[in-house]
């Protein structure tokens, strides 16, 4: 299991860096809004998941895509604006989508999905489907509208959901002292009706556990819904390839903390040292291959333009 | 002789028999009233897990309809008035418009959205707005204003079979419309508008509400010898504007009357979509009546002014005709009004 950690961490971190070192050729023509520093929570959420469980997102996509088993090359045609992405170049870094491995998409409005992780839950438990829903979402979504009437909801029809609340302090460039008068995420989820935790163990073991018990308890029939929140840290700017500390409304010193304790290098420090080198090999080899892929891939024609606008 | 009321409750339960993805919900669903009692009885027969009413949460049961859809569901979600949708419009254009297109054609989102535009008995500003021109605006969205038990029933089983997210517009007063309605289900799909009537000295299309005052007009027109082609464009979204052309380049005038506000309203794209076609080939004279570019009034003499009726329909017509500017009203015919609105509501 720490093996599979390390590599699902280690895969998002690197492919999140290779966006970053290739967006200033402007090759990839997509706002990026990258997860570095925040990898541990779709990771340790994702690993206590099944194939035919479902995630829904924000456009802070890549890490819960890549660690739900979405497909790097398929993601990294999309972001290249190539007809062999997993949108066929329609959607963008911000609305990846892979149904084959239960990534339902991804909304650039905040809070918009987590009606549809509703939705869905709704749908399997009418048809008696075991799957859970996950619903990822930022602590700025938790100001939303749409966030209380989706909890609320949820609660009332005992849905098999998990609401995942990535708090990473920001919305886009405002702390949340300055947007929210009592900042506590599970006070208004438990308000719903809930039942809320929130975890501050940045550990992905520590993250995988908690998560696996709620999933495994909903699963043999235990009456969901649940909320977590996790705390994190955002590394980059909200959208962008770069560092923003330099605009001075949040600090380096802050950071510092969070990047010591960052969950990729730990998981790596743990493993066997010839393992860890032959999982960074295998992992460096298929995100090469997987940019050469989207190099190699040709545009939509033209009249791409005009199809999947309706069924007709 | 069936109710455009019972027209909707028999579709709506032929279609939840023969396919159980089908759900219906939204406020007040399974009460007693069941919405004007188009949804009478169908929580006793499908049970609480597939009719239920909703906390009052459009911009979420709107997001929870599409979740469901991408489920494999076929959600039926109903508001009791147009102005409701004013709350779930990220939902429905944000989302059930664009899911197909920005995910490469990967899902497609079937739901129906039911709602109703009010009219009369002091619906005033917030119950009274006819506002499917905002909704034909979005690729990706259908949109459909039956205005008989018919199409009422065709059109909505139509909806629940499309694969895409379809605005299925109501209007209070049409509840009360009779009318022949096959038992068996049946189909009304886009791409064909409806010529009720046929003339050849003016084309008079009526959206909605707004079709059954054009009706009217063609009588009152019909006493001075104007005869009148009334057409019922049925579907807005994809619209036929082929049979709506035809007729204009035989009569060379267009009446379109809207049950909205004219500004980039859903007739001001009729008229700009028959002129592209006819410009060079037909000389055509176009009128444009809505609302008054005012907020709905609920007093009634005001309220009365407020919309185009049968006589100033018929009056904007005569002047298309004629080249007169307003030389002709009709004396109210208390024959042809037909049953209204009586509240309280």
């Amino acid at each position: 299991m720490r093996q599979q950690i390390f590599k699902s961490l280690y895969r998002i971190r690197r492919v999140e860096e290779e966006i970053a070192r290739i967006y200033p050729s402007d090759k990839i023509k997509s706002p990026v809004h990258l997860s570095i520093g925040q990898e541990s929570v779709a990771v340790g959420v994702c690993e206590a998941l099944r194939p035919d469980d479902v995630v829904f997102g924000s456009y802070r996509s890549h890490a819960y895509y890549l660690a739900k088993g979405g497909d790097l090359k398929k993601m990294l045609a999309e972001l290249y604006g190539k007809s062999t992405g997993c949108a066929k170049g329609k959607g963008g870094s911000m609305h990846l989508i892979d149904v084959e491995h239960g990534v339902m998409g991804a909304s650039a409005v905040v809070g918009t999905t987590i009606a549809h992780a509703v939705g869905y839950a709704y749908a399997m438990k009418l048809q008696h489907r075991s799957s859970l829903v996950v619903s990822f979402f930022g602590d700025g979504a938790t100001e939303e509208g749409v966030f209380f009437e989706s909890l609320n909801f949820a609660a009332l029809k005992e849905l098999p959901i998990i609401f995942v609340c990535e708090n990473n302090s920001y919305a886009i460039n405002t702390h949340i002292r300055f947007r929210q008068k009592s900042p506590n995420l599970c006070e208004k989820a438990s308000a719903q009706g809930l039942h809320a935790e929130r975890v501050a163990d940045t550990d992905t073991l520590a993250i995988l556990d908690r998560v696996n018990t709620v999933a495994q308890a909903m699963r043999n029939g235990g009456s969901g819904p649940y909320f977590f929140e996790f705390l994190t840290y955002r590394w980059k700017e909200h959208v962008g390839p770069n560092e923003d500390y330099q605009l001075g409304y949040r600090s380096i010193d802050e950071a510092r903390p969070w990047i010591e304790q960052d969950s990729v290098r730990r998981a790596g420090s743990e493993l066997d040292p010839v393992l860890y080198e032959q999982i960074k090999q295998e992992v460096e080899k298929e995100i090469q291959a997987a940019i050469a892929f989207a190099e190699a891939s040709p545009f939509p024609e033209p009249r791409e333009l005009f199809t999947d606008v309706t069924g007709d | 002789m069936q109710s455009y009321v019972e027209a909707i409750r028999e579709g709506t339960d032929l279609e939840m028999q023969r396919d159980e993805s089908v759900i219906v919900f939204g406020l007040d669903v399974d009460d007693p009233k069941a919405i004007q009692g188009t949804t009478h009885g169908l929580a006793a027969r499908y049970g609480s897990e597939r009719v239920f009413g909703t906390p009052l949460s459009e911009d979420a049961m709107t997001g929870v309809a599409i979740g469901m859809a991408l489920a494999g569901l076929r959600p039926i979600h109903v508001h009791i008035r147009m102005d409701f949708l004013l709350l779930a419009m990220n939902q429905l254009v944000n989302v059930a418009a664009k899911s197909r297109y920005m995910y490469g054609g990967q899902v497609h989102v079937p739901m129906v959205v039911r709602s109703m535009i009010g009219k009369s008995w002091g619906q005033g500003a917030q119950h009274s707005q006819g506002l499917y021109a905002y909704f034909m605006h979005v690729p990706g969205l259908k949109v459909v204003a039956p205005t008989t038990p018919y199409d009422a029933k065709g059109c909505l089983i139509h909806a629940i079979r499309d694969d895409d997210p379809v605005l299925y517009i109501e209007h209070r007063i049409l509840h009360f419309q009779k009318g022949q309605v096959p038992e068996a289900p049946y189909e009304v799909a886009p791409g064909k508008a409806r010529i009720v009537i046929e003339g050849g000295d003016v084309t008079l299309v009526g959206i909605s509400h707004m079709q059954l005052e054009c009706l009217r007009a063609q009588r009152y027109l019909q006493s001075v010898g104007v005869k009148a082609e009334v057409i019922d464009p049925i579907w807005l979204s994809p619209l036929d504007i082929d049979t709506i052309v035809d007729s204009v380049r035989k009569t060379g005038k267009l009446c379109v009357v809207d049950n909205g506000w004219t500004t980039c309203g859903a007739g001001a794209e009729i008229a700009s979509l028959v002129v592209e076609r006819l410009q060079g080939s037909r000389e055509v004279r176009i009128r444009r009546l809505g609302f008054a570019p005012v907020t709905c009034p609920p007093t009634p003499p005001l309220e009365d002014l407020f919309y185009p009726n049968g006589r100033t329909i018929a009056s904007a017509a005569y002047d298309l005709v004629h080249g007169t500017a307003g030389d002709w009203l009709p004396e109210e015919r208390s024959e042809l009004q037909e049953v209204e609105f009586k509240g309280p509501f």
